[in-house]
């Protein structure tokens, strides 16, 4: 397996033409971060800073009823794991409107860079196509980006991009930590949209 | 149990408040209403392969603007309780429909401590829980219970105990 070469800080600007079109739901630590810092914290992200494995069945639920969205759960290859069968459900589901971008460092980040299944003998794209899920693809080098682009906007969903990433730091943002707050005006901008 | 009429009547009362989100992991005590909700075209039914995957559903449907409820058995709570902080931190409205296992007339011992634990670890999370004993008094408790959830935005669990739904047979 090649080693990953793309900085994780400049992955979603590259997969996403715009930061607000899509609504977004991350799970924790660095997935969180980075698409906090991609969305400046915006009213169509709900990132979550625990109950690791939730961001997966947390997105389904926004896309099965929120049909005429992109939705886009961004998380990573340890949060993926301890939920990982979602994919199962999702594929079941098969919400057309739903991507998956899982930024793999193959580390536990957050917790002091622990090596993780992904960096021994675990292929978490192998998995979401086992899954059932129809479309799926790896890039880890920073000029299989725009392909990656490419596969989340015309691929048949539900679609599961996986990225391999260095293991660098993720993006250093502060985001709100006030679940309650962060519930409320991701619904009120969805209600209102 | 076949042939009692409450979980008609309770599939028609969640229906009427907008209840258009079944998330299960299949069980014999919520057979009518999984049934029911996988022939109704204006639901998603979506079966889980954990119970914890609908605590986190039923978040996101909420995102979307739209009501669910998690349908389990008393061993999945146990599955949920880390979850439960998604709900109890975000304040989420919340409903779970748990049919007991380890309760009155328990033959199976492996579902004596999850059943004998569930409601405590419920409230002890912040999840208030009503227990519906009898066919006449479960309507009434989940209409309270649908109230507390999507009006005043609660955590509930209604607990169909095995007072009404019988204590299956085992051995």
């Amino acid at each position: 397996m090649t080693e990953p070469t793309i900085d994780r800080r400049e992955l979603l600007p590259q997969l996403f033409d715009s930061p607000d079109k899509a609504l977004f739901i991350s799970g924790l630590a660095g997935a969180a971060k980075d698409t906090a810092a991609f969305t400046d914290d915006g009213a169509n992200l709900f990132t979550m800073a625990g109950t690791m494995g939730a961001a997966v069945a947390m997105g389904l639920g926004v896309a099965l009823n929120a049909p005429d969205r992109d939705v886009v759960v961004v998380t990573g290859d340890g949060e993926l794991l301890m939920g990982i069968g979602g994919l199962v459900t999702v594929a079941s589901m098969a919400p057309g409107n739903l991507s998956i971008v899982c930024i793999d460092n193959g580390q536990h980040g957050e917790t002091g860079g622990q090596a993780g299944h992904t960096a021994r003998n675990t292929n978490l794209e192998a998995i979401a196509k086992g899954s059932g899920l129809p479309s799926t693809m790896t890039i880890s080098a920073p000029e299989q980006m725009k392909d990656g682009a490419a596969f989340l906007k015309t691929a048949s969903g539900p679609r599961f991009l996986l990225c391999r990433v260095l293991p660098s730091a993720p993006s250093a943002y502060k985001r709100n930590f006030d679940p309650v707050a962060c519930r409320h005006r991701f619904r009120d901008a969805f209600m209102r949209a | 149990m076949a042939d009692a009429t409450w979980p008609e009547e309770l599939y028609a009362l969640l229906r009427k408040a907008d209840i258009t989100q079944f998330c299960y992991v299949p069980d014999a005590g919520h057979q009518v209403l999984i049934d029911r909700s996988l022939a109704d075209p204006e639901v998603h039914s979506v079966a889980l392969t954990t119970e914890e995957e609908g605590v986190a559903l039923i978040a996101g449907a909420h995102l979307g603007g739209k009501q669910g409820v998690l349908l389990m058995q008393s061993s999945g709570v146990g599955n949920c309780v880390n979850f439960f902080s998604l709900i109890k931190n975000g304040n989420f409205p919340f409903l779970t429909l748990v049919s007991m296992r380890g309760d009155f007339g328990e033959g199976n011992p492996w579902q004596i401590p999850m059943g004998q634990a569930t409601q405590p670890v419920m409230e002890d999370i912040g999840i208030t829980c009503l227990r519906a004993e009898s066919p006449d008094d479960l309507i009434p408790t989940v209409q309270a219970g649908l109230t507390m959830a999507f009006q005043s935005e609660m955590a509930i669990a209604i607990l169909l105990t095995q007072k009404l739904i019988g204590a299956k047979a085992f051995g």
